[in-house]
């Protein structure tokens, strides 16, 4: 299946680029974490981050659909 | 009515104060976050910010709408802006017009809290060493054995330092 993934801030430095279209057979957003940890190391535990799918919060556990556009949220500092 | 909007340029706090006029407020409240140099013993030369846009309008919207139903005010506006700033800047303001100034105040502490905990905006400072670090991003990786209470907690802390503050 086919997800597209946006980053920012310190994920997108580590990620060395602000969005990317993977072929992967995760079926979550925490499986995605964890394939995408391995490749780019992210220094980031996944308890330190929220998650959004179609740009709304979602669970870690969700069931992800083909298209799905996902991003991890470090911890934020707006103000 | 937008109640939330990102700028690129420099925050228009006389016209975004217009937006709050009412004939039944009797006064406004408003607070402006600025760019200050020094964090957590850095000395800060500039900031960097930036949004998830998508959902950070989402995220404040619902922030503000919240506001105007727990505090019978009239009207309220949050502007963050993005980009890079300098020293002195205003990164973020908040506006509040209401019939008698406690709710004013009320409201608008309502607004800036909820904003640093809840909408997904990053800040990077630069430091007068040469060194640069994503505030709140930077230390959690040099410990990730470090478990806190960071700025996604649905637990409102009330402090007034930036959302640097890990306590």
């Amino acid at each position: 299946m086919q997800l597209k993934i946006q980053y920012y801030a310190l994920m997108r430095e580590q990620a060395g680029r602000s969005e990317e279209t993977l072929e992967t057979s995760c079926t979550t957003p925490a499986d995605l974490y964890g394939e995408l940890s391995t490749r780019y190391r992210f220094t980031l535990t996944r308890e330190q981050l929220k998650v959004a799918v179609n740009a709304e919060f979602s669970d870690w556990s969700r069931r992800l659909a083909a298209g799905d556009a996902v991003v991890f949220i470090p911890p934020v500092a707006g103000g | 009515m937008m109640h939330f909007r990102f700028t690129q340029t420099a925050i228009d706090t006389t016209g975004a104060r217009r937006e709050l006029l009412d004939l039944g407020a009797g006064g406004y409240v408003s607070f402006e976050g600025w760019v200050r140099d020094h964090n957590e013993g850095q000395e800060v030369t500039r900031l960097e910010y930036e949004a998830f846009q998508e959902l950070a309008v989402k995220e404040g919207e619902r922030i503000v709408a919240d506001a105007l139903r727990r505090f019978p005010v009239k009207h309220a506006l949050c502007i963050h802006r993005i980009g890079s700033l300098a020293l002195s800047d205003m990164a973020v303001w908040v506006g509040v017009s209401s019939a008698h100034r406690g709710e004013a105040f009320d409201a608008c502490r309502f607004i800036i809290d909820e904003v640093k905990h809840r909408v997904p905006i990053w800040k990077k400072e630069h430091y007068r060493s040469g060194d640069s670090g994503w505030v709140n991003c930077e230390r959690c990786a040099a410990a990730p054995g470090h478990t806190h209470g960071h700025e996604h907690d649905d637990e409102l802390e009330h402090h007034d330092e930036p959302a640097a503050s890990h306590s």
